[in-house]
């Protein structure tokens, strides 16, 4: 399988005038063709920002590359121009993002919207470009799509809004599809129609997804590899199963026990993660999560952890999995780690 | 069966909202259930089924349209002015929105004190030191109580609206989607606060959710919501494990499980289209065009609420 995008050691703050926010502080992490990645992890740990800066969406200032490269098939996106960014975003990277309510233009027509994607990337004509938005809506299975072409997005459904996004987004044929939160303002039976939707897209036209989400089932739906974010970095991340499974970091353990089971009763406790997420104007010098970590020692505190790799796709940064480490282990059951 | 009165009884609630001449809004269209003190009741749907709108009647935010609510016994359509100033002690609402529900002019303090303040005649130092003992009781501080709410984080706005609900010493809290507006470890930080005071305070909860695995751990009995009607209504573990009504089946098949293996393995029945209309709803069963099940009957006449088991209760004409 082909690497379609590269992050490397990805550092980038924004500039404000209480000082420097450290968003994104160290982010590695990859994604070949076809696959869909999953980056899962609270607000503000910064899986926005990353996703967004791939498509060079952050403002840029207050915004700026600290250190650290992105590559997508090959070519350097931190270093490109606005003009040679453009060429990139819509034809060869689209984005979906979380409210369908503000992304869309509200005074421009539906079809409007899409064939403006498909004008600005692609050099066809005026009707051919009609024609690919009309045959766009059919394929993310809004019916009637000449009479949808020429609505405004009010009239549109909250579903069917996110569907004329993912339109919008798929017009030309990307490679690379990001999904910020696609679901997440969505009923849960609309949800479980784009999610069936997404997944159909990317079989049928081998799109790589990001899908960025705090929705563990959404995740277990779609996704072949997670990558879980916290304070700016990514401290753990491997195959579906292998996060599920056999997490490794605390965070995740966390993740995974705060989430009720269908099949829980009252009697059986929500076990939540104390305390709340790092400052990013002064972040901790050591891991992250130290501070709401059950299992810190003291070196937690003082040094960022190094990467492990658990398996050949299964990594995490944590200092128990140091040899001189104690044991820890993770079980299934909701009493949590031994 | 119950001969005592139960705690509180909504009949045949309807609650419109006329948007033209022509037009009405039907948000509640006759609704019927009963809450017991101690338990929580479950109300679960998705956007626009009506929830939320039947919440509000239950605090007096509304005004029924039609049909009755009663509490401890008596119609609350014919309380008198000390019958509601006692009801606004005993009956209060946890918001949804975190972001705007707090007044963004008011401190902690004063937002937590006002309902403390109006139903009691006590010192300004009293009323500052039952602040404080609500604040820590939802795991903030003493430090906090001068702030604004622009100064905090949704999960702990939404504590503080729970210390706000909590300051009058009710008996029974409307829990209007208390938790979506919040991140996954902090939702079961809330949930768990509002279980452990359910126990220590003794109250009674209508919980208002569209998330169906969270709705079941905290719930006693869920009432599933459809355009303005109950559909079905039962005991919270026999609703997952015996759905009756096919829009209950569907909307259970479509929550996504965090967990790949089960995920992949369940049956999933996915419902076609979108919601429809609660402006001028047919007279037939609301989820007809969407139910892969209906007959000729279910376009002709509303299926009504009737028990299909044992204390299992479904709207639905192929039972």
């Amino acid at each position: 399988m082909k690497r379609l995008l590269e992050v490397d050691n990805l550092h980038f703050s924004f500039k404000t005038y209480g000082g420097e926010v450290k968003a994104v502080r160290g982010v590695t992490f990859y994604v070949d063709e076809g696959e869909v990645l999953g980056i899962v992890g609270e607000s503000g740990c910064g899986k926005s920002v990353t996703a967004q800066c791939i498509m060079r969406l952050n403002p840029e200032p207050p915004g700026y590359f600290k250190q650290g490269s992105i590559k997508y098939k090959g070519t350097e996106i931190t270093s490109l121009s606005k003009r040679e960014i453009k060429k990139i975003r819509g034809s060869e990277i689209g984005m979906i993002f979380q409210d369908p309510m503000t992304s869309l233009n509200p005074t421009m027509k539906i079809g409007k919207q899409i064939e403006e994607s498909v004008m600005n990337n692609m050099s066809v004509s005026r009707s051919e470009a009609k024609t690919r938005a009309v045959e766009m809506l059919k394929l993310v299975g809004i019916s009637d799509a000449e009479k949808r072409y020429t609505q405004y997005p009010h009239e549109f459904s909250g579903g069917m809004k996110q569907r004329a996004m993912i339109a919008i987004a798929m017009a030309c044929n990307p490679s690379l599809l990001i999904a910020d939160e696609p679901t997440t303002s969505l009923d849960v039976t609309i949800e479980a129609q784009i999610l069936d939707l997404m997944k159909e897209l990317q079989l049928k036209f081998n799109t790589s997804i990001i899908m960025i989400t705090h929705d563990l089932g959404v995740i277990a739906s779609l996704c072949h590899r997670i990558i879980v974010m916290y304070g700016g970095m990514v401290v753990e991340q491997g195959d579906l199963h292998e996060i599920f499974y056999n997490p490794k970091h605390p965070y995740t353990w966390g993740l995974l026990k705060s989430v009720p089971t269908l099949n829980m009763d009252k009697k059986e406790q929500l076990i939540p993660i104390d305390g709340t997420p790092p400052d990013l104007f002064s972040p901790p010098i050591g891991c992250p999560f130290a501070a709401r970590c059950e299992y810190a020692m003291e070196i937690c505190y003082e040094q960022l952890p190094p990467e492990y790799e658990i398996t050949v796709k299964h990594s995490t940064m944590c200092w128990l999995q140091h040899p001189n480490a104690p044991e820890v282990i993770w079980q299934e059951t909701n009493e949590g780690a031994l | 069966m119950n001969a005592e009165k139960p705690y509180i009884e909504v009949k045949n609630l309807r609650k419109h909202f006329k948007l033209s001449r022509k037009e009405i809004l039907k948000a509640v269209d006759d609704v019927s259930f009963i809450i017991n003190k101690g338990e929580t009741v479950g109300l679960v749907g998705e956007s626009g089924c009506g929830k939320s709108t039947t919440g509000r009647c239950l605090v007096k935010l509304y005004e029924p349209t039609d049909g009755k609510i009663f509490f401890e016994g008596k119609d609350m359509n014919l309380f008198e002015k000390k019958d509601k100033t006692k009801f606004c002690k005993k009956v209060q609402m946890i918001f949804q929105n975190p972001y705007s529900s707090l007044n963004p002019r008011m401190t902690i303090s004063e937002i937590i004190g006002e309902g403390i303040k109006e139903h009691n005649s006590i010192s300004g130092k009293e009323v500052k030191e039952q602040v404080y003992g609500l604040l820590e009781l939802v795991g903030l501080n003493k430090e906090h109580a001068n702030r604004f709410p622009h100064e905090f984080s949704g999960g702990q706005r939404q504590r503080i609206g729970i210390a706000r609900a909590l300051s009058v010493k009710p008996e029974f809290i409307v829990c209007d989607e208390p938790i979506s507006a919040l991140d996954v470890s902090i939702q079961a930080q809330v949930v768990n606060m509002l279980l452990k005071f359910q126990r220590d305070m003794d109250l009674t909860y209508l919980f208002i959710a569209h998330d169906l695995s969270m709705v079941k751990y905290v719930s006693d009995r869920i009432a599933v919501m459809y355009l303005g009607s109950i559909v079905e209504y039962t005991d919270s573990g026999e609703l997952y494990k015996n759905p009756i009504h096919p829009y209950t089946k569907a909307l259970l098949s479509s929550i996504p499980i965090a967990d790949p293996k089960l995920q992949e393995s369940r049956k999933r029945i996915i419902i076609e289209g979108d919601v429809p209309s609660p402006v001028n709803p047919p007279d037939c069963c609301k989820f007809v065009d969407r139910c892969s099940y209906s007959k000729a009957i279910c376009k002709e006449s509303r299926p009504v609420l009737k028990e299909v088991s044992n204390q299992h209760f479904a709207a639905c004409h192929l039972y």
